[in-house]
């Protein structure tokens, strides 16, 4: 597995706990619409995220994510920043 | 074939007359939403009106004397005779209103004396006026970050802070509400260079639930971030000089800003941010929210500055407040109501029930019973709840306080709250 499809795999795991109507996740699931978060849901998600790959995702980034490709691409750039 | 949704509604649905979508399409969710809720035939929550205000505890409310308990004035300043009476001769002496900036003609003397007022109450070397609190929480996040720096604060923080992160143009970063571990992970994990502004407030006012101080500023500082204290909810009744909850904790040493309001324990309406930096006058003149709207009336400034004074001094109404807030938690407990908190951490106790029908209809029993109190329901809320916030008062009686307990029995007991 290349590093993307392995913090996408990961991505997946973090996403099933808030998945409650059990939707099938891809690269273009949105979050806002195909899982229908809301603001309180992104923020427990987003510190999920943040503290399996110990980065930072500030509010400013998460305003341009909307599907889950989005984030994966994200964390990946976050964490070789890092 | 008609398809219902298609035939035009006579009611004036929208105003999109050039054919493009109406901007208002967005809000049908909530109109929908809200109508369901009105057509229960319940009273709309969010559309009281008081009638008659006879004291900081009673009003009239449709022809009902009612006990007020979602007011946030804790201290009881609003009908104080020193304060009404300095109002009164400032408005004779200055006039109904500035019409002006705090830069430009709208700094009268009383303006300047609510500033000294404020400076001796949390013995800092500046103190700065807004017009409100929310406007004070607006201007400190927008200016003092920059692009380059972070603003870190809680999840559960207030809509003025989150409003001034995003009219202004720093990184934000949350975290995990009230957890120190989640505060210095975050802290942790943040660039080398850029400033850093911790924000956090004093009492959360939709849970009543307090911040754990003098841990979060100990990893604030040692993570070398700035700290502002939102201290809205905690003004007047917490530590020794009732400055908040962060002169309780014995943190005012590290603390950088302070914010604040005048429109609950001062009594009023207005906003302040007090501080010791040597450089924090220059945020007069680069401060948007301060420059760039009408200074508070001098009757207004005037009322702020004797309540301020007076609250330096009150002791004893302090004591009877945090009496009321503890015999109020300890009796909604007793009655089997479910409680946002164990122990009356503040004035503020909120009562969670399941979901909005069954906490309107709690609302509306007691406001029918002669006790309002406030409602509140997500996004204000966290975690979705659903709440019935109670704030009280120093001026509530003993016996008030009892009546207020019997009518949450009766009401809890009509609607099926409690057993």
């Amino acid at each position: 597995m290349t590093d993307r499809e392995e913090t996408f795999t990961k991505v997946k795991a973090l996403i099933e706990p808030f998945n409650k109507k059990g939707v099938a996740l891809t690269e273009t699931t949105t979050f806002a619409g195909d899982l229908e978060w809301d603001s309180l849901i992104v923020m427990d998600f987003v510190a999920s995220v943040e503290d399996e790959f110990d980065i930072l995702i500030t509010m400013n980034q998460q305003a341009e994510i909307e599907n889950v490709g989005q984030l994966v691409d994200a964390v990946e750039s976050l964490r070789n920043d890092g | 074939m008609t398809d219902p949704d298609m035939v035009p509604n006579a009611a004036p649905a929208s105003h999109n007359s050039g054919g493009g979508r109406d901007l208002f399409s967005k809000f049908d969710p909530l109109i929908a939403e809200r109508q369901a809720l009105l057509d229960t035939g319940v009273r709309d929550p969010f559309a009281i009106v008081m009638d008659e205000v006879h004291s900081p505890v009673l009003a009239t409310i449709q022809g009902k004397e009612t006990i007020l308990l979602g007011t946030y004035n804790y201290m009881g300043m609003t009908f104080d005779p020193d304060v009404v009476a300095a109002g009164k001769k400032a408005l004779d002496e200055y006039g109904s209103g500035t019409t002006g900036s705090r830069v430009l003609n709208g700094t009268y003397q009383g303006h300047k004396e609510c500033e000294e007022a404020l400076k001796e109450f949390y013995g800092t070397r500046h103190a700065m006026v807004f017009s409100t609190g929310y406007q004070a929480n607006l201007g400190l996040m927008s200016t003092i970050a920059g692009k380059e720096d972070y603003i870190i604060l809680d999840a559960d923080s207030h809509a003025s802070i989150y409003d001034g992160c995003a009219l202004g143009n720093a990184q934000i970063v949350r975290f995990r509400h009230n957890s120190v571990e989640d505060l210095d992970k975050r802290l942790g994990r943040l660039p080398a260079d850029g400033g850093r502004l911790v924000v956090l407030e004093g009492v959360y006012s939709m849970l009543g639930d307090i911040a754990p101080l003098k841990e979060m500023v100990a990893v604030a500082k040692k993570h070398g971030a700035m700290i502002a204290v939102d201290e809205a909810h905690g003004m007047g009744f917490f530590g020794a000089n009732g400055r908040g909850v962060f002169e309780e904790a014995g943190v005012e040493g590290d603390v950088d800003f302070v914010v604040g309001t005048f429109s609950k324990s001062v009594g009023t309406v207005g906003g302040f941010v007090v501080s010791n930096h040597p450089k924090f006058e220059v945020m007069r003149l680069v401060c948007r929210p301060y420059v760039f709207t009408a200074s508070l009336p001098p009757s207004v400034v005037a009322t702020a500055a004797t309540s301020i004074r007076k609250l330096m001094h009150a002791a004893d109404k302090r004591a009877h407040l945090w009496e009321n807030s503890r015999r109020l938690h300890q009796g909604l407990r007793d009655l089997g109501f479910e409680l946002a908190t164990k122990e009356a951490e503040s004035a503020i106790i909120a009562v969670l029930l399941p979901h909005q029908d069954k906490t309107v209809r709690m609302w509306q029993a007691l406001l029918e019973q002669g006790v309002y109190v406030n409602m509140a329901r997500p996004p204000a809320t966290p975690a979705g709840m659903y709440l019935l916030r109670c704030s009280l008062c120093a001026e509530h009686s003993s016996e008030q306080v009892g009546r207020i307990l019997d009518m949450f029995a009766a009401a809890g007991r009509a609607t099926g709250a409690i057993a």
